[in-house]
């Protein structure tokens, strides 16, 4: 109990006095997830879509892989990432091994089937409200995937933010592809990982403080931003 | 509010690209140890290059070094360095510095290991009484040290007493005094271990636990991408009066961590 309080304070003293590695991981940190989230947002949410209007052949199988993929271990997909950015391995020549870069494709890779999964989700719901219209108007398919996506935005802001989620608080792969180098590619996770290495609990748990309050912020201000939960809109 | 964010985080991104950088793997025990924040600050003064520590153990520096994806390794496996420069992945092993291991256990020593004869000795008595024994269980410098002494003990480890954890110094250390086990630690990464709990430092001095941390350059001719001309560079530091001083003068609760030990003739 005294380590968690502890833990309380060291993060609160960090957060007051502006500690400049903190402030450097924690931008770090958000640079490499919103980039990531942005970046699977941008291939998963049209894909989601496509997916729920669409019939083809195949369809169920790929719906019940994409749901697998969603508990895609970060471990594995550090490592596969690792393999191939490494000097010996194909994109080697890249040089992109232990940059934020590296760490910013893992993320991308993993959370790219949570998003579209949940998007996926979504649009099909209103596509059953929609279908009847869209096809009376006769629009083309991007036409339907342009609608779905601006109406189910906000069930699409919360698929983003799950993948931001899930991104933020990952370890293991950017652990690997990053390699937590000080200066360069330590983040919010990695360095509590460092800091519960060296044995200094309080430390590491006020980082972790750090890290669930950063979550909870970018999530409030995503939702004042784009003004959901607020009487009288929709 | 998203214009700030966004200006905010190209600010951090463009801060990233910086000129001289330099990749060392480094093994977990000398990062945990603290040495490296002293000796980075004073080589960026010095030299003016920014040394990027990737912090693994001995065997993955190794692999990391091997693959080219670092441009030196530092790191306390002889056997495996002498492998490594043999198969001309490194150009030459340098000498740095040495500390010691030393065994580390429940404050009540039930294998009573303060009083053996030598290391293997050592773990002779906690096979004996099948006391828990927390492994490193990760190909690393620390971890060979250890199965070479087991080796040299001549008991069988397979019980239930004997736990590898695959994990570095600060983890395993971490797992030991959550169990209240026996480990073999190096001595920098005990005394800097800020979650010591019951665990008191039980057996040191026998010659065998001498503990020799080496420099070991990436060959050039194999990979072309390494920055020789830098890794050459912190060599020499590394090597330097001011080097020297700063690896003897370290220390945590008055007692020194390691001791320089390069030939400053070659």
């Amino acid at each position: 109990m005294g380590e968690i309080w502890e833990g309380l304070v060291a993060g609160f003293w960090l957060v007051v006095t502006l500690d400049s590695d903190l402030v450097e991981i924690t931008l770090r940190s958000l640079q490499v997830t919103v980039s990531a989230t942005v970046i699977a947002s941008v291939i998963a949410l049209p894909f989601g879509a496509w997916l729920a209007i669409r019939r083809f052949r195949h369809r169920r199988a790929t719906i019940a892989v994409l749901n697998a993929l969603m508990g895609l271990p970060p471990v594995v997909v550090g490592l596969v990432v690792y393999l191939l950015l490494s000097r010996a391995g194909p994109f080697g020549v890249l040089g992109l091994l232990f940059t934020p870069t590296a760490m910013i494709i893992a993320q991308v890779i993993i959370i790219t089937p949570l998003i579209a999964s949940i998007a996926h989700q979504s649009i099909r719901d209103i596509w059953a409200e929609y279908h009847d219209l869209l096809i009376s108007f006769s629009t083309t398919r991007k036409q339907r995937i342009a609608t779905l996506l601006w109406d189910g935005r906000r069930a699409l802001l919360t698929a983003a933010l799950a993948g931001f989620g899930r991104a933020i608080g990952e370890v293991g792969a950017i652990m690997i592809v990053g390699g937590n180098i000080d200066h360069a590619t330590r983040v919010l996770t990695t360095a509590i990982a460092l800091e519960t290495g060296k044995g200094d609990f309080a430390l590491a748990l006020g980082l972790g403080f750090v890290l669930i309050g950063l979550s909870v912020a970018v999530n409030m201000i995503i939702h004042a931003v784009s003004r959901t939960e607020s009487e009288g809109k929709w | 509010m998203i214009r700030a964010l966004i200006v905010c985080i190209f600010t951090v991104w463009g801060g990233i690209a910086s000129a001289e950088q330099l990749k060392l793997a480094v093994t977990t025990s000398f990062h945990n140890s603290g040495l490296s924040d002293v000796l980075l600050p004073a080589i960026q003064e010095d030299t003016g290059i920014e040394v990027q520590l990737l912090v693994v153990g001995t065997g993955q520096a190794i692999r990391l070094g091997e693959a080219g994806d670092v441009d030196a390794i530092l790191v306390h496996s002889r056997p495996a360095e002498d492998a490594f420069v043999a198969g001309g992945y490194g150009t030459h092993r340098r000498e740095i510095m040495y500390n010691d291991f030393v065994i580390v256990g429940p404050q009540g020593d039930p294998a009573l290991v303060a009083d053996a004869a030598t290391a293997a000795d050592a773990l002779r008595l906690i096979a004996d009484v099948s006391a828990p024994f927390v492994s490193r269980g990760d190909d690393s410098g620390t971890h060979k040290k250890e199965l070479a002494l087991w080796d040299a003990a001549e008991v069988s480890r397979g019980g239930d007493w004997y736990r590898p954890v695959g994990a570095g110094m600060g983890a395993a250390l971490n797992t030991a005094s959550g169990m209240n086990a026996y480990i073999l630690s190096d001595r920098a990464s005990w005394l800097s271990f800020g979650n010591q709990g019951a665990l008191a430092l039980l057996f040191s001095g026998d010659p065998v636990l001498f503990n020799q941390y080496a420099y070991i350059p990436v060959n050039v001719d194999r990979h072309p991408h390494v920055k020789s001309a830098l890794a050459s560079d912190l060599e020499d530091w590394l090597t330097s009066p001011r080097a020297a001083r700063l690896i003897n003068d370290y220390s945590i609760n008055g007692e020194a961590l390691f001791t320089f030990n390069a030939d400053q003739g070659s």
